[in-house]
């Protein structure tokens, strides 16, 4: 009987045109305007690859080839000279981001906190060449992104 | 014999044994810094420290005690991990954290036993020391602040080097290792110094930076720089050699190289040969071109010349089978006007007696008396000098010298330069030798000259009457400059009756009996100046020298480090060289080049189609090859030969040891060893050679 009553008097849509109802005017959306609005990131986000450089202006990296040799997918190509100065410092350093799979090891093994995966998440590209990352490219990118990559850095150091 | 129980396992050691090396004999570890097999014993890093039960109540040095009957020996008590411990904690305390730029990160033995025996951080906040770097040439690099003192470096410029320039000053924290004033390590030897030093206090110059250990791939080869054949390791990354290190061999090299051997491979990238090469006709200079039309224009030109005005020349770094190929070619054109003997020496080359390093080089342990004839040691085989200046060490054996004076690192008796000299020593001595193993070690410098057969003759006169070939004994050694010299020997590249050696051949291109002429990387006599110009010149090889200067045809080949050859030392050892990178270009192994070549020319190919045939056609034909790696001992036969002995005093083979062969001409850091360790006057010997 209330089976037949319920079928008959089609409680269920009401009640599901009740509940769009109540997320329309009632409750506080969750969807954001995205590309207008972004999500929340954890400073542990691990995005794009960037190299950072010292407040002076020196690039942190030094060559020792840790982040290359710990790398799991093999997408670290690293290659090394003394510098006129005398200092250990890479000539090539060339990530394929096509290979990399984002697990952060690079950023764990470098002793001079040089190779870090930023917060930036958004570097699709169009040609799969675009993704293949030199030296150039990654200090660039350590250039645009040091001010959010420190205060991450700062935020996560409690933890570490 | 004590019996000594270490960690409950009991072992019979020989008297005299330290307690480090018993444990070494039970498979148990115990960590080390100053403490080197090849060198003596300081005591001074206190890294080796075990507990002796009864002994005294405090911990003892392994490496400087003596293991005595009874003695029980714990290496892991707690006790002894504390001392360990500390030890390490107190070498820490001025090591810099320089592991990530430093070059012996990865393979430095501070860095793995601070892993396994340190503490894990430090408590240590105060300043730490640093020290100013010192010059130690231009092959070894120094970061003196990383240095703690081992000293190893120091007692290996004493006791293997014969340098003693190295010391340690000062005292305390303030303690540094340093060159004395206004000394300059100049050895042979330094790069052996990178590789004993535990830490990254010396570096190697040329690898700097470079690469990392864990990066490269590694190949176990044999050199060519000089005859002996010491083995190495090539460690390369790709396509790219990163540096040659020394491979433990106690009958040859024990761990040490020279440094021609170490730094010379960055020749290997310069002036090389990578595309076949024609002589143009009207402009007269070489034009690039293929393998077709290379072997064609050589069939063009050989056409209508017979066998007998057809001859070839074996250079100092050729492999035996390349030899043997090329041998097989020219007998199948019909010809046997075939020398390896590029410096124009002639010695008896029908007994292998003769020409062999005959009591091995393990046998100058047992030498008691040492003649040195027309040789200098120190740059022919570096290996052999020091084996020399080991036994002289230990036993003060007496040495020495005819022929020119040269510093060997070890005092000797200069009793003269001339043949006649020697024949005057063997008559005064001749049965009144007391030595019971004396030796004679003959330079192959003293055989380059017109009477080079009644000097063999001489010598072996000389080797009987002192009493130098007994049964059980034959110190009769010859000590070749020539990586492939006793190779060629052996597989008789040289003339047979009738036919033209070396002379006869040069001659020959001059007046028209050798029309054609192979060049298997020939390049130790100025070809443009001895070759007649009318004579028509196929060169092969690596490097464009001096053979590839004069040549009409030039055909690119591998070097040492790019192929798989035997090679021969001059013990008469025959040993595997293994391919660790590949050739530039279009070079290809020489034995292949003349497999190919004998299609184009001779009316059968050649009747191996890979290496391996080639090496069944060259055990069946000579034995020793069968044993790869050991000696065939050779039979001692007299020999006597017409004509007099000129009063010409002895010469020497190498002028320039840092350029005495295309790989060093070609090599940047052999001619900053060349500014930096000969004189002027060498310094241009080198470059006319060179040029």
């Amino acid at each position: 009987m209330d089976n037949f009553a319920r079928s008959f008097l089609l409680t269920e849509i009401v009640k599901g045109f009740l509940l769009t109802l109540k997320y329309m005017f009632f409750v506080p959306k969750v969807t954001i305007n995205y590309p207008y609005e972004k999500g929340p990131i954890s400073p542990r986000f691990r995005g794009e690859h960037a190299l950072r450089r010292y407040p002076n202006g020196e690039e942190r990296c030094i060559a020792c080839k840790l982040c290359e040799a710990i790398c799991p997918a093999l997408a670290i190509t690293i290659e090394a000279e003394p510098r006129e100065d005398g200092s250990r410092r890479t000539t090539k350093y060339d990530i394929d981001m096509t290979k990399c799979i984002y697990c952060g090891l690079c950023q764990e093994a470098c002793p001079v906190d040089a190779i870090v995966e930023g917060p930036n998440f958004e570097f699709a590209t169009e040609t799969r060449e675009e993704l293949y990352y030199n030296k150039q490219k990654l200090l660039d990118n350590g250039d645009r992104w040091e001010a959010q990559i420190a205060s991450n850095i700062e935020a996560d150091a409690p933890y570490r | 014999m004590p019996k000594i129980t270490i960690n409950d396992m009991e072992i019979e050691v020989e008297a005299g044994t330290n307690i480090l090396q018993a444990a070494e004999q039970l498979g148990i570890e115990i960590p080390r810094f100053c403490y080197h097999d090849k060198l003596s014993v300081p005591a001074n890093c206190r890294m080796c420290l075990v507990e002796v039960e009864g002994g005294p109540p405090k911990p003892v040095a392994s490496c400087a005690m003596a293991c005595g009957d009874g003695m029980v020996v714990k290496t892991e008590s707690e006790m002894v991990k504390k001392a360990r411990k500390g030890v390490m904690e107190m070498m820490l305390i001025n090591h810099p954290l320089d592991c990530p730029v430093c070059d012996q990160g990865g393979e430095c033995d501070l860095q793995d036993q601070a892993v396994a025996y340190g503490f894990d951080r430090s408590r240590y906040n105060e300043s730490k020391r640093s020290v100013n770097n010192k010059d130690f040439g231009p092959l070894v690099g120094t970061v003196m602040t990383r240095c703690i003192n081992c000293t190893r470096c120091v007692r290996f410029a004493e006791e293997i080097a014969g340098t003693p320039v190295l010391g340690q000053f000062n005292r305390g924290e303030d303690a540094e290792i340093g060159t004395f004033i206004g000394e300059i390590l100049d050895t042979e030897l330094s790069g052996n110094l990178v590789d004993i030093c535990p830490v990254g206090a010396l570096t190697s110059k040329p690898y700097k930076y470079s690469a990392r250990s864990w990066e490269l791939t590694k190949t176990e080869t044999i050199d060519v720089h000089d005859a002996l054949g010491s083995n190495i390791r090539i460690d390369s990354r790709g396509r790219a050699l990163m540096r040659i290190l020394p491979r433990l061999n106690d009958d040859i090299n024990e761990e040490w190289i020279d440094d021609r051997t170490r730094y010379a491979y960055d020749g290997l990238a310069a002036g090389r040969i990578d595309e076949p090469y024609i002589r143009d006709k009207d402009s007269g200079k070489l034009r690039a071109a293929t393998w077709d039309e290379a072997f064609s224009f050589i069939k063009n030109k050989l056409a209508g010349i017979s066998g007998d005005n057809i001859a070839a020349l074996a250079g100092d770094l050729v492999d035996v089978e390349s030899m043997v190929a090329m041998k097989d070619m020219l007998a199948s054109l019909g010809s046997t006007n075939i020398d390896c003997r590029t410096d124009g020496s002639l010695f008896n080359t029908d007994s292998r007696g003769s020409y062999l390093f005959n009591s091995t080089i393990n046998g100058i342990d047992e030498a008691d008396a040492i003649v040195l004839v027309g040789v200098d040691p120190r740059h022919e085989g570096t290996m052999v000098n020091a084996r020399i200046r080991k036994n002289w060490l230990e036993r003060k054996i007496p040495v020495s010298l005819i022929g020119q004076p040269v510093d060997l690192t070890y005092p000797y008796e200069h009793v003269g330069t001339s043949p006649q000299d020697l024949v005057k020593l063997v008559k005064e001595y001749a049965g009144k030798m007391e030595a019971k193993k004396p030796m004679m070690i003959i330079g192959s410098g003293v055989f380059a000259r017109e009477d080079g057969h009644a000097i063999h003759a001489m010598l072996h006169d000389a080797a009987e009457k002192l009493g130098i070939i007994t049964d059980s004994w034959n110190g009769f050694n010859i000590l070749h400059s020539a990586a492939s010299r006793v190779g060629g020997l052996d597989v008789g590249f040289v003339p047979t009756k009738g036919s033209e050696g070396f002379a006869e051949i040069i001659e020959g291109t001059k007046d028209g009996s050798v029309k054609a002429l192979f060049l298997l990387g020939a390049d130790e006599f100025n070809a443009r100046v001895n070759i007649g110009w009318k004579c028509f010149v196929v060169y092969q090889g690596h490097h464009g020298d001096h053979g590839a200067s004069r040549a009409d045809v030039v055909l690119p080949s591998a070097a040492y480090t790019e192929k798989d050859g035997i090679y021969v030392n001059t013990e008469g050892r025959p040993q595997l060289a293994r391919r660790a990178v590949s050739a530039p270009g279009q070079a290809k192994e020489d034995w292949a080049i003349i497999r190919a070549m004998s299609e184009h020319i001779c009316s059968n190919p050649l009747p191996y189609n890979n290496l391996l045939e080639l090496r069944d056609r060259i055990k069946k034909e000579w034995p020793i090859f069968k044993n790869i790696g050991s000696v065939t001992p050779a039979k001692w036969d007299g020999y006597t030969a017409k004509g007099k002995m000129a009063k010409d005093d002895f010469g020497l083979p190498v002028k320039n040891y840092y350029l005495n062969n295309p790989i060093c001409r070609a090599s940047k850091t052999m001619a900053e060893c060349t500014e930096a360790f000969t004189s002027n006057e060498e310094q241009t010997e080198g470059k006319e050679e060179a040029a």
